[in-house]
């Protein structure tokens, strides 16, 4: 394994029309680490995972990803980039005409070219990984919503994704769910899988990331271990002690 | 003979027999044909490059804004002086089925665009390109939306092939019109015709509630037979509603 970092961001500038959502943003993640993006809404961190994912186009900067810059890839060569990028929305999008397997299944059979058997007997495995094994014939309606999105991390890692983004990944879920989606998450995250989340969930965070990072008003402001991220230290910018105080009220 | 005997004679002719099956498969290729037709016309309508939607606005400018029985009366008569000479039947088939085309696109796009935006991006994050997610993601679920208006067209098509006599195509009352008109029985002869049209009407409504009642089971294994399919079909269409 090479010291370069799997994903590293430089100077990422974004507007919708005249208005900068991104002003600047420069990341990396290493292979194997968990960061957590935190920030008030608005300061563009669902936005930056969009552009990761190629699902955005950029004005300026770089995006590298495993060595190469992604920020400008045609329309031909996005798709091939996002099947090694995993991503799970805040509101699951299950695909609905399809059971909780093959939901899992349909990329790795129709995109990557899988057989049907092997796709259904890795979904299986993928179900038993976050903690659904008796729900592999259950249509997304029938499942809460913590369920669902369980089967949503499934399906992104069918496609063996070396980076997994989570976008608000528990914000649209009933609190009593939400704790079993962060230990999926937190599983995969210490069994080395590369992971970005952008949350809300500061004990998550504090628990699970190896490193924090604060964004306020489209760029990143502080980018810290948790010990440091939510210690008292005297380089801790004000906007954020004042972001976590609120958060705490 | 009395009325129902006349009725009943007319009913198992086999003239009217035959027109009453030149009805249906006038009917189902051009369901069929608009189907294909509504479809392509949709997904032009979709697609990044102008002159395809330019050529779908076209279409749907033609087809919509002239009476069916012109295009028919165009394709029977006019066709054939550009050296296109086709027989009756498929000059039915071919008006009905772009006719029909126009309305089933924006059937099918109002379905397609049904499927929302989320459900897209979901399969482009796994790298599906737009056919692939177009194919898997967006058309399976738009077919649901739209089976009850296609059903609709379809009952529609049964009764609009009707005019398909002004070119001599024999169906159904065409046959039976003229039937009457050799002993002047039109209600008799009628008689027989409606209720072919009516037995075709019904089991196409029939079909079109098993075929929803399927759908909206989301393609889980059937149990049983035909009836036990309808039976567990409207005791889940009964759950849902």
């Amino acid at each position: 394994m090479s010291d370069a970092p799997l994903l590293e961001v430089a100077g990422l500038y974004k507007s919708y029309g005249a208005v900068p959502v991104l002003r600047g943003v420069d990341l990396h993640v290493g292979r194997g680490e968990c960061l957590c993006i935190v920030g008030p809404s608005g300061s563009g961190k669902s936005t930056l995972l969009r552009c990761l994912n190629v699902l955005e186009p950029i004005e300026n900067g770089r995006i590298l990803f495993e060595g190469r810059d992604i920020a400008r890839s045609t329309r031909r060569e996005a798709p091939e980039i996002r099947r090694r990028i995993g991503m799970v929305f805040q509101n699951f999008e299950l695909f609905r005409h399809l059971s909780a397997l093959d939901n899992i299944v349909l990329a790795p059979q129709r995109v990557k070219g899988e057989s049907l058997a092997r796709a259904r007997e890795r979904a299986r495995a993928l179900l038993d990984k976050v903690h659904l094994p008796d729900k592999a014939d259950a249509f997304p309606d029938e499942l809460s919503g913590g369920q669902q999105q369980r089967v949503a991390i499934a399906r992104a890692l069918a496609m063996d994704p070396a980076l997994m983004l989570y976008d608000e990944p528990t914000s649209a879920l009933d609190p009593e769910t939400v704790g079993e989606v962060l230990q999926v998450m937190q599983e995969l995250a210490e069994e080395g899988m590369t992971s970005l989340v952008v949350t809300h969930e500061m004990g998550f965070a504090r628990r699970a990331a190896d490193r924090v990072v604060f964004m306020d008003d489209g760029s990143v402001v502080f980018a810290a271990p948790p010990e440091t991220f939510f210690g008292r230290g005297a380089d801790i910018p004000d906007r954020l002690t004042r972001f976590l105080s609120h958060l705490s009220h | 003979m009395n009325f129902w005997e006349f009725v009943l004679h007319y009913l198992s002719s086999e003239r009217f027999v035959t027109a009453a099956g030149m009805t249906l498969l006038i009917s189902l290729c051009s369901l069929a044909g608009g189907m294909l037709a509504g479809l392509v016309v949709a997904l032009l309508q979709e697609v990044r490059f102008l002159p395809a939607r330019i050529l779908a606005v076209f279409y749907l400018w033609i087809f919509r804004g002239t009476p069916v029985m012109f295009q028919l009366i165009f394709a029977f008569n006019v066709l054939p002086s550009f050296g296109i000479v086709l027989s009756g039947f498929a000059c039915a088939v071919l008006a009905l089925s772009l006719n029909e085309g126009a309305y089933m696109a924006e059937i099918m796009r109002s379905g397609i665009r049904a499927v929302g935006a989320g459900q897209r991006q979901a399969a482009r994050a796994l790298g599906m390109r737009d056919m692939q997610l177009m194919r898997w993601v967006v058309l399976p679920q738009a077919m649901r939306i739209i089976v009850p208006p296609i059903g609709n067209q379809f009952i529609g098509m049964l009764k609009l092939s009707a005019i398909v006599s002004v070119i001599a195509v024999e169906e159904l009352l065409l046959v039976a019109n003229q039937a009457a008109s050799s002993n002047f029985r039109y209600l008799e002869a009628l008689s027989a015709a409606g209720i072919y049209y009516l037995a075709m009407t019904t089991v196409f409504m029939v079909l079109q509630a098993l075929l929803e009642a399927t759908l909206r089971r989301r393609g889980r294994p059937m149990q049983g037979g035909l009836l036990g399919r309808f039976l567990s079909a409207t005791a889940d269409g009964a759950r849902v509603r």
